[in-house]
């Protein structure tokens, strides 16, 4: 599974990188030799094992319903680069 | 001694006699932080107005005599990935410069009540990835015992700050090491709780199901100590334990006639250096001298470990960090497009590290590669958990090297990312079955460079670990070493 310019540049896309065509350059060969390191995982049979994602149970609490305060809008809209009306504001998306 | 370099229960006794008050002590700090951090560079934030004011509270609250916790006036440092309300909080990314959190992260919370007095947030590898600190994108910190080497990471600026007495003791976050490998390299005491033992509400994410933030301390009596304090269930983390919270000093002392120490031989490798590896054989003497009785045992998918953890660690980063789009907080790069606003955004406020592992992360993550890849990772993990529920069936406490080779020369790994991910080779199990993992000093190098002992224990037993711990600290000196910077 050689990792390709064209996958590099599709999954950038894909996390929203603005890459330079260097960092892309650096990434495919970076990401390729990282990958076939990965490759070793693929010797070892693991037919029906459960796969782990928490190693502790996760069991589902309820609580009640009840509202409870909030942090203050200001207080939240004050790291936003921008801000209007009590919103964040970004840009124009509807012409 | 001088008094920056005193622990946390010898500073505490000495409030509570009286014989200093919290604000001379924190004065003491500040002025070893001025002293040595232009050659350390332990911290992104030194928060002296804030210490002041904390110190002053302590006061009080020690005149009074009333509601006084080990940790009141004692002044220490937070690893700068907890968020803290009204102070800087950027976890060393340029994508959170001016991020002031509206909140408190729950540690910080608990430490604050307990009267602690916080001199600042510490330097780290950015969005705590990596294992030297060099990938901060502020500024290096420097190894206290030779400044020409890294002092490990992520939470390096922790470890570094209290091996130089820039801080009573501190607290870190470690995902796949990055508290005990800088413990490590400092020649301090570091603690990764069990999954779930400590909250992680307000720690800003990097790879939830291993994420776990812990203590840094010149003994084993202050990582106790410290426990006692951040460790508990809470309702802001639904994987947060619900059990309730010994006293994590209570055992310390009692002895480990009986205990049973297990030793892995997967851990004992080619490439390990011959100092580390015979200082850990002599820590292993030392705890049969102790009682304890040595036991063989074999984790025998170690090997696999790195490979599955920089697949699940880099697809839960590569969505945890999908958040930062220039929007609700930190860095945005101007741009009429809202698209291109994002992707440059991130381009210009992620460091290098930090994209690579977003970039592996989202490939593990995609079409077509998620069942090789991510599912395949987990199931790995599976084996690896199993693994260590076989071997505690036979031992109560592993013991390993912490890190196959003692601080190595700052840029000495920067250029290869696959040979500074392969120095988490013995750290990065722990986190992947979830289990606690202290790392204590057991010996220097000729070069005189700390070499660290790991102890890993059952889910929910860090007293047995602490216990073991303490007993091999106790019958050594070298906990009492610092460095003079």
């Amino acid at each position: 599974m050689a990792i390709t310019k064209k996958d590099v540049e599709h999954v950038a896309r894909l996390a929203r990188l603005a890459l330079s065509p260097e960092e892309t350059e650096l990434y495919v060969s970076q990401m390729a030799k990282i990958l076939n390191y990965m490759e070793k995982l693929q010797a070892l049979d693991t037919k029906g094992i459960e796969p782990t994602t928490y190693t502790v149970p996760l069991t589902r609490k309820f609580r009640e319903d009840k509202a409870s305060p909030s942090l203050p809008q200001e207080d939240i809209l004050n790291n936003s680069p921008e801000k209007a009306k009590g919103c964040f504001k970004v840009p124009r998306i509807i012409e | 001694m001088e008094l920056y370099n005193l622990t946390i229960h010898e500073l505490s006794e000495k409030l509570r006699r009286k014989e200093l008050t919290s604000s001379e002590l924190t004065e003491v700090f500040l002025k070893r932080i001025d002293a040595v951090e232009v050659k350390i560079k332990a911290y992104i934030t030194i928060a002296k107005d804030d210490a002041v004011k904390q110190a002053k509270e302590a006061d009080k609250r020690l005149a009074s005599g009333r509601d006084i916790t080990p940790l009141t006036g004692v002044p220490i440092s937070v690893k700068d990935i907890f968020c803290t309300q009204g102070m800087l909080t950027t976890c060393a990314s340029k994508i959170l410069n001016n991020f002031v959190p509206p909140y408190d992260a729950t540690i910080i919370k608990k430490l604050k009540d307990a009267g602690a007095v916080i001199l600042g947030k510490n330097n780290m590898d950015e969005f705590a990835m990596g294992s030297s600190t060099e990938n901060s994108a502020f500024v290096v910190t420097k190894n206290p015992w030779d400044t020409e080497r890294v002092p490990g990471g992520s939470s390096g600026g922790s470890a570094a700050s209290v091996a130089a007495g820039e801080c009573a003791a501190s607290v870190g976050t470690d995902t796949g090491g990055s508290i005990r490998q800088p413990a490590s390299c400092c020649g301090v005491v570091g603690l990764k709780p069990t999954y779930g033992r400590v909250s992680r509400y307000g720690i800003v994410a990097f790879a939830s199901s291993l994420d776990q933030a812990g203590p840094l301390t010149k003994d084993i009596k202050d990582c106790a100590v410290l426990l006692n304090t951040i460790a508990g269930h809470d309702p802001h983390d639904a994987t947060s334990i619900e059990a309730p919270v010994p006293d994590y000093t209570a055992g310390l002392g009692k002895g480990i006639k009986g205990i049973r120490v297990g030793i892995p031989r997967e851990y004992f490798i080619k490439g390990l250096d011959s100092d580390v590896e015979q200082a850990v054989r002599d820590a292993i003497e030392v705890l049969k001298k102790n009682g304890a009785s040595i036991v063989d045992v074999s984790l025998p998918h170690t090997d696999y470990a790195i490979a599955v953890y920089y697949l699940v660690a880099t697809a839960e980063a590569s969505s945890n960090l999908a958040r930062y789009d220039g929007v609700k907080y930190g860095y945005r790069a101007s741009n009429n497009n809202l698209l291109e606003m994002y992707c440059k955004s991130r381009d210009e406020g992620f460091g290098p590290e930090v994209k690579r592992r977003i970039m592996l992360g989202t490939y593990a993550l995609s079409a077509g590669y998620y069942d090789a890849y991510y599912k395949k990772a987990s199931q790995v993990r599976t084996l690896i958990k199993n693994d260590f529920e076989e071997a505690f069936k036979r031992c109560d406490v592993i013991i390993t090297p912490t890190s196959p080779t003692p601080a190595f020369k700052i840029g000495e790994k920067v250029a290869d990312p696959l040979t500074m991910y392969l120095s988490d080779i013995f750290t990065i199990s722990c986190n992947l079955a979830g289990i606690p993992g202290l790392s204590l000093p057991c010996g220097f190098t000729k070069e005189n460079l700390p070499i660290g002992l790991q102890m890993l224990g059952k889910p929910m037993d860090e007293e047995t670990v602490l216990k073991t711990a303490y007993s091999f600290e106790q019958a050594t000196e070298w906990h009492k070493k610092r460095p003079s910077i």
